[in-house]
């Protein structure tokens, strides 16, 4: 594209005048690091990126294995499980799933996804990729830290996958880990060893968590690039920014909570437990609360439901925008839905918790709170669709799994305005009903937000193209699965189905769903293969994929403006400036359908409104300033 | 449709290419963590309130006052030591002192700080080395405190038909063993925050003696940053000190 070329003339001859400054010094000098430095212990946002992404996408593959073992066990409760020994050993018992075993997998399920898949393998990998790409920086403000926080999380995974092969099994007490249950080893098997180190992976992984989110937020405000002000960012980075808050702000009460509850467990303190008889020995604790440890919980746990769907939100809309070929509908109404998300999630964590036996009162303004989420998530829901209305659409993988999203968020977000009722959840608490509706708003949507982010920028991270004709079967088998899956789990609850019980057939009220368990869990493992058609298709393109142009999909953000495999740095020479928003998509006037974020106003005299005319005196200015001064932005 | 999005470029600050609240990304991160340390420190301090009124206060007069399980104990009748004087009863006289220490570092600090700016060497060495004496003083009147409140009185109290003397995670001399346990949470939790401080001071105070921010590096920001720790270490205790000391 000229204009591009022009700019890059220029660029290489701000380059020319001097790089380095104070906190990054040399990042565009091709000096050879050593494997390890550049791909283990690497120090570049980019690698940490993958190192993140490929951790996630492996623990998903065994988060999800692990729910078509209980799928099995749920869908065919007589089944012989012989076959499975050599995977499960002991766990097996007289060709039964053992029950403790049972709740292992379903604790360690939600765990692994929620933690893991959602929380590092989606922020960790697209806040890490994108963030220094997009607001035009050539690392993470502090790449040191930035390794860090990968290596945490590398330790904290290391330790939860140990506690899968311990003797007396992972945690089990759910993936909220109540106690008194998650704190007396001598309550359950899975409360001993396998919660000890539960434990203490989830303190290293909030370790790792804090970390990622700091360098998140001082990278957004310090190192964006000259032109790029808040309102110009693209909506990714705003939620990446967002969830980072939102990251600082509550992990840290989770961390007192576990810190607590290993006191209770190891040390012989009484913060959570209180008058307690087991196996008909009365235990010495008084004077603790568990109903306190519920209430620290779901202050970060509620949290971190957004803090797994922002981001997934902030890639909806930027593909969205870009395979609609519009500019976002309602830019600024998308921040401010997120802002208002952001804060009401630290205040509405009690509607976990309405029959916990809290003041019926507290419920209602619990309640009141819950349910006005539903306006700016309704805010965000629209804007979608009218981004999507009378587009000139291109379906790649990429859109269809972001399409996919709004519509998993609606279908699911609507049965949340049902459970945040206090009286209505007081049928529908802790049953099939709540485990369809959190599948389907948050893990299915955030999932199908991370897929719309690998398909959008696998050219970015690995120049090379993903198979479409896989993302599409990819996809319609994930679609089509996951509402065969979750949408009979709603049907199931709000009949009674309780969560977390490893057989139904011995309660005559159950018995007769028993056909519905059974489609589901066929449904569950079509879905699940479908997905190792991805992990093929993803793997296979890193080496063999169709090569990557620059800029595939003729997108406006800055990332695409740096070079193909990009090194430690980004850009060959000063990093370009910007001029405009991300979602200049089919401006009237402009020759082409999108306008990259670089190119200043005077070169598109045609397409400019008057206002951005007058723009055009100040960005010479910042021109300027830039060729005079290259190396003060970043 | 663009009307909303392209800004005026009035204000610069936030344009972009500069550092829009004129601090470094070094101070930006320690702001966040201290931000996010607040919420660790918030969620036990909350937690020790619930605790504190989910338990009944003692009704009575103070000079009647006698430990009991019943009700919290109130801090003036548990916090009553001084080293080298027996069974004395001077409340909070000690923990008084211990304060005045920590927020005496904190001056220091300050000071030091100032140094920095003035790239004074010599300055910054000093404050950094009171303020590393401070820190340390603190933590060993801590460790006094504690094993005062391990040890607990002569005469002790009953509990559950035993005598029991001071407090451990288990036991409690002085009250509910939630007091006990919320107090050595919280005030180790606290300690190993000035203890890291101290460890941090250090390291930088080496780095000053070696001469590294004087040639090598041109400035003290990274003074600044601890600073910023050690101040919020200080601002930590103040409220800690209230919850178990005052209320």
């Amino acid at each position: 594209m000229a204009t591009q070329d022009v700019h890059a003339a220029t660029l290489d001859h701000a380059h020319a005048a001097g790089h380095g400054h104070d906190h990054h010094d040399d990042h565009d000098e091709h000096h050879e690091q050593s494997f390890i430095r550049k791909y283990v212990f690497s120090e570049d946002h980019k690698i940490i990126a993958k190192q993140f992404l490929i951790t996630g996408l492996l623990w998903a593959l065994l988060g999800g294995a692990l729910s078509m073992l209980f799928r099995l066990q749920l869908g065919f409760p007589n089944m012989d499980w012989t076959w499975l020994k050599p995977v499960l050993g002991n766990w097996i018992v007289d060709n039964k799933l053992d029950p403790n075993f049972y709740l292992a997998m379903v604790t360690m399920h939600g765990t692994i996804m929620v933690f893991f898949v959602l929380t590092a393998g989606l922020s960790g990998t697209f806040s890490n990729f994108l963030i220094p790409l997009q607001v035009g920086a050539r690392d993470m403000a502090s790449g040191f830290l930035n390794m860090l926080s990968y290596w945490f999380f590398f330790i904290s995974s290391a330790l939860m996958l140990i506690s899968l092969f311990i003797e007396t099994g992972p945690a089990s007490g759910g993936w909220v880990i109540y106690p008194p249950l998650s704190a007396l080893p001598q309550a359950m098997p899975g409360s001993g060893m396998g919660m000890t180190l539960w434990l203490t992976s989830m303190a290293i992984f909030i370790a790792s968590s804090l970390l990622g989110s700091i360098n998140y937020i001082s990278t957004v405000i310090n190192l964006r690039t000259r032109g790029m002000t808040f309102t110009r960012m693209p909506l990714t980075i705003w939620a990446f920014f967002l969830t980072a808050v939102i990251g600082i702000l509550s992990f840290p009460v989770l961390f007192s909570a576990a810190l607590l509850l290993i006191f209770d467990r190891s040390f012989g303190t009484s913060f959570y437990l209180s008058e307690i008889y087991i196996n008909g020995q009365p235990l010495d604790n008084m004077g603790g609360s568990p109903i306190l440890f519920q209430h620290l919980f779901w202050f970060l746990g509620h949290p971190e439901v957004y803090i797994v769907l922002l981001p997934a939100l902030g890639i909806t809309s930027e593909v969205i925008a870009t395979m609609s070929r519009k500019p976002i509908f309602g830019y600024r109404a998308m921040i401010g839905s997120m802002i208002v998300i952001a804060f009401l999630s630290f205040i509405v964590w009690a509607h976990h918790m309405f029959v916990t036996g809290m003041n019926p009162f507290l419920g209602t303004i619990f309640m009141f709170l819950t349910l006005i989420i539903a306006v700016p998530s309704a805010v965000k829901a629209f804007n979608y669709i009218t981004t999507l209305w009378r587009g000139n659409i291109i379906f790649t993988p990429a859109m269809l799994f972001s399409i996919g999203l709004v519509s998993l968020f609606i279908s699911g977000g609507l049965t949340g305005i049902a459970l945040g009722n206090s009286a209505i959840d007081i049928q529908l608490h802790d049953t099939y009903f709540v485990v369809a509706h959190f599948h389907l708003v948050m893990g299915s949507a955030s999932f199908f937000g991370m897929m719309a982010g690998v398909y959008h920028w696998f050219p970015k991270m690995f120049g090379r193209m993903m198979n479409e004709k896989l993302g599409y079967i990819h996809f319609w088998m994930t679609f089509a699965g996951v509402y065969l899956v979750f949408f009979p789990m709603h049907y199931i609850g709000i009949s009674g189905f309780p969560r977390r019980y490893y057989s139904f057939t011995s309660y005559d009220t159950f018995n007769m769903y028993q056909d519905l368990n059974s489609f589901i869990s066929v449904a569950a493992i079509i879905t699940f293969s479908s997905q190792l058609i991805f992990g093929f298709n993803f793997f296979y393109s890193i080496f063999r994929g169709r090569r990557a142009t620059q800029n595939p999909w003729l997108s406006n953000s800055l990332e695409w403006t740096a070079p193909i495999n990009a090194g430690h740095g980004n850009w060959v020479g000063a990093i370009p400036n910007v001029y405009r928003w991300p979602y200049d998509y089919s401006k009237p006037g402009h020759a082409l359908d999108y306008i990259p974020q670089n190119v200043p106003h005077w070169e598109t005299v045609e397409s400019n409104l008057d206002h951005e005319n007058d723009l055009i005196a100040f960005e010479r200015e910042m021109e300027a300033e830039a060729l005079a001064d290259p190396q003060s932005a970043h | 449709m663009a009307t909303a999005t392209v800004a005026k470029p009035v204000d610069k600050i936030w344009n972009g290419g500069v550092e829009p609240l004129k601090a470094s990304y070094g101070k930006l991160m320690m702001w966040f963590f201290l931000l996010s340390d607040t919420f660790t420190f918030g969620a036990l301090l909350i937690f020790y309130g619930f605790s504190r009124f989910a338990h009944p206060a003692y009704v009575g007069k103070l000079d009647d006052y006698t430990a009991s399980q019943a009700w919290w104990p109130v801090p003036d009748k548990v916090f009553n030591g001084l080293p080298f004087v027996h069974g004395a009863n001077l409340p909070l006289v000690f923990v008084g002192i211990m304060t005045f220490i920590l927020i005496m570092s904190s001056v220091t600090m300050v000071l030091a700080v100032e140094a920095g700016h003035r790239m004074d060497r010599n300055d910054v060495q000093k404050w950094m080395l009171w303020t590393l004496l401070g820190g340390a003083c603190f933590l060993g009147c801590q460790a006094w405190e504690w094993t005062h409140f391990i040890h607990g009185s002569d005469a002790g109290a009953l509990v559950n038909g035993k005598i029991v003397h001071g407090a451990s995670l288990a036991r409690n001399e002085y009250g509910p063993p939630l007091f006990a346990d919320l107090f050595f949470f919280i005030t180790g939790f606290h300690g190993f925050h000035v203890f890291s401080g101290v460890l941090l001071n250090f390291l930088i105070f080496y780095q000053t003696v070696m001469g590294k921010f004087q040639s090598e590096v041109g400035h003290y920001e990274m003074v600044e940053k601890v600073g910023l720790y050690w101040h919020f270490v200080d601002l930590v205790w103040v409220f800690v000190f209230t919850f178990f000391y005052l209320i």
